[in-house]
């Protein structure tokens, strides 16, 4: 047996906690066989999850690294691994590796400044870690605005822990959209986009964007209209990947690999890719 | 310099086969072909191998772990196990290239332990072209074929194998050849390099330029109509990607065997269709996308990253091979403009 490491060797993980958000979302717990996490981790960096078998993919940690009891995942039904995911029971094992990619600048970039979060859908679930991280560390950090819409009410990930407590905490303000009327729903309607030029955001603020491409594509262009500069504006960006440290080759736009020079970037930086995401 | 005169050659390789596995290309009716030296092997006279070196350090298949998987229970079993010493005799200028263009992104950080492993444990014993053909250009990319890189280099005249040691893994295994070999000085060699380097420049692709293509050129190529005419007539079968020493997309999978899961990796290509499919979309979405990726891959982005280094070794195996015949040469001709007028 060789003695050094292997990064595509993954450890093995429980999951101890399955929550249902949606009709097609729910969130993991994973903690290792003994009960701690199974690595350290930043906002915004993803780990390669995997069922022997059915195969592995790469999910953005949702929990904030100020966890330290355990790491989370929201993850969407949508393709052979997050069919198996979906159906698995409390107390299953799966194999975890990571973290992967460059995490949000939360400590430097976006250290004392306001900060702007828009998410559409399953887009919230790598925002969560960043936002649990500011609200975590919250005299670092200034006023927080939290936008976030999905199609119904009932597709809002995280919905119990917005109302709970996001929207409790003092210089944190969230506003919910979802697509279409509902009877239930007595907040806003509309989509991501248009709601966001609606309130009418300071642009002394840094923004993260997270969710469908066409969602990603009308806010920013909302967001430069209010005279926003692409250099505050963050996404996290997710092509196919097999190795998660730039090897296996799939991942790139242009000369960068998403696994490994993402999948955090800003938008100033996105323009110096070629148009092939 | 050491030296042994051809007729003798089954010593050499009988003395290096007693300590550490060699292999060497031989001839097969497909043609030549890295295969292990036993006695009444010989070594292939032929240019080159059909399928490059790369195998040796990255295999097309190869077991990366496996699982055992009991009611809700995952146990992960690590399968690898250091490799044997080998020598792999023979290896052509370009195909020695290919290794250094390798490392640069299995041994880049975090390292790859299985092609570390089996990198660490390889001698490479390269051998001079003397005739190198038409479809032959790794000059373009700064490779001498007169002159190649490797632990050890050999140099074949029409009575005798010259061999120079180039590294401290060629020096110790030159060493332990002392009894077979008799010192010499380079003349016969010098005279070779000479009359090869007179042949190699009366090449048909002797003037091919890259320095059209490089580092941080993406803007300049990407958006070229020219691609969709140079990618109308590709197949997206990945006969280039297989044979190119320096292509190195892989695939992750898992194989239940009935009494456990198998992880296994293979070669993969961009050439491929599902090579970037996700469930939510597709970045490549038609086979001008893909054979874009591929080339610039080579021509652009990889030199982006590694220094100005092209991943490319000008061996000619896609050159030989695309049922189509389009390959690389046709792209930095149609693409480089002035420089390859």
């Amino acid at each position: 047996m060789i003695d050094i490491k292997e990064p595509l060797i993954p450890v093995v993980g429980v999951v101890t906690d399955i929550r249902i958000d949606t009709p097609d979302v729910k969130t993991f717990r994973v903690v290792t066989p003994d009960g701690k996490k199974a690595f350290e981790h930043m906002p915004g960096q993803c780990a390669m999850l995997s069922i022997p078998g059915v195969g592995e993919a790469m999910f953005s940690i949702t929990s904030s690294p100020t966890n330290t009891e355990f790491m989370e995942f929201s993850i969407k039904k949508c393709g052979c691994v997050t069919q198996w995911l979906h159906s698995m029971e409390v107390g299953q094992q799966i194999t975890i590796r990571g973290p992967y990619g460059h995490p949000f600048p939360v400590d430097t970039e976006f250290a004392g400044h306001d900060m702007l979060f828009i998410a559409g859908g399953i887009g919230l679930a790598p925002l969560r870690s960043v936002i649990n991280y500011c609200r975590h560390y919250r005299d670092r950090y200034g006023k927080i605005d939290i936008v976030y819409g999905s199609r119904s009410m009932q597709d809002l990930v995280d919905y119990k822990e917005i109302i709970d407590e996001w929207s409790k905490d003092a210089g944190v303000n969230v506003h919910l959209t979802i697509d279409r009327e509902q009877p239930e729903w007595d907040g806003h309607v509309g989509f991501v986009p248009n709601y966001v030029k609606e309130l009418g955001f300071s642009t002394d603020k840094i923004a993260i964007l997270c969710g469908p491409p066409i969602m990603i594509k009308f806010t920013l262009a909302g967001l430069l209209e209010l005279g926003f500069d692409k250099t505050q504006v963050y996404t996290t960006m997710e092509l196919r990947m097999k190795c998660g440290i730039g090897k296996c080759g799939r991942c790139n736009i242009g000369s960068k690999y998403v696994c490994k020079d993402g999948p955090v970037f800003r938008f100033d930086e996105i323009d110096e890719l070629p148009d092939e995401y | 310099m050491r030296k042994i005169s051809l007729d003798k050659l089954n010593q050499l390789f009988s003395k290096i086969a007693e300590t550490q596995t060699l292999y060497m290309p031989v001839d097969t009716k497909t043609g030549a072909r890295y295969e292990k030296w036993e006695e009444g092997k010989e070594l292939s006279d032929a240019l080159n191998t059909v399928r490059s070196a790369k195998d040796f350090f990255f295999p097309q298949t190869e077991n990366l772990m496996d699982f055992k998987m009991e009611g809700k229970n995952i146990e992960i079993i690590d399968t690898r196990n250091e490799a044997e010493d080998f020598v792999i005799f023979g290896v052509r200028a370009c195909d020695v290239k290919s290794f250094e263009i390798l490392d640069r992104v299995f041994l880049a950080d975090p390292a790859d332990s299985y092609y570390e492993n089996r990198r660490n444990h390889g001698t490479i014993v390269s051998m001079a072209c003397t005739r190198p053909v038409e479809t032959c250009f790794c000059q373009t990319f700064d490779i001498d074929a007169a002159s190649p890189e490797g632990d050890v280099v050999c140099h074949k005249t029409d009575d005798a194998l010259y061999l120079e040691a180039k590294s401290d893994k060629g020096e110790a295994l030159l060493n332990s050849l002392n009894d077979v070999t008799e010192d010499t000085d380079g003349s016969a060699v010098d005279e070779q390099v000479k009359t090869v380097h007179e042949r190699m420049s009366r090449l048909p692709l002797a003037s091919l330029s890259a320095d059209a293509f490089g580092a941080d050129k993406t803007k300049e190529f990407f958006d070229r109509p020219e691609w969709a005419e140079l990618s109308q007539s590709c197949l997206g079968c990945g006969t280039c990607t297989f044979v190119c020493p320096t292509c190195q997309c892989y695939d992750i999978k898992d194989f239940n065997t009935g009494h456990g899961v198998k992880r296994f990796r293979c070669w993969d290509s961009c050439m491929y269709s599902n090579f970037t499919k996700m469930s939510a979309g597709q970045p490549r979405l038609t086979q001008v996308e893909r054979f874009r990726q591929r080339f610039m891959h080579k021509l652009v982005y990889y030199p982006t990253n590694n220094d100005g280094l092209f991943s490319c070794v000008g061996c000619g195996r896609c050159l030989s091979k695309c049922p189509i015949q389009m390959n690389i040469v046709k792209v930095m001709k149609k693409l480089g403009g002035k420089s390859n007028d």
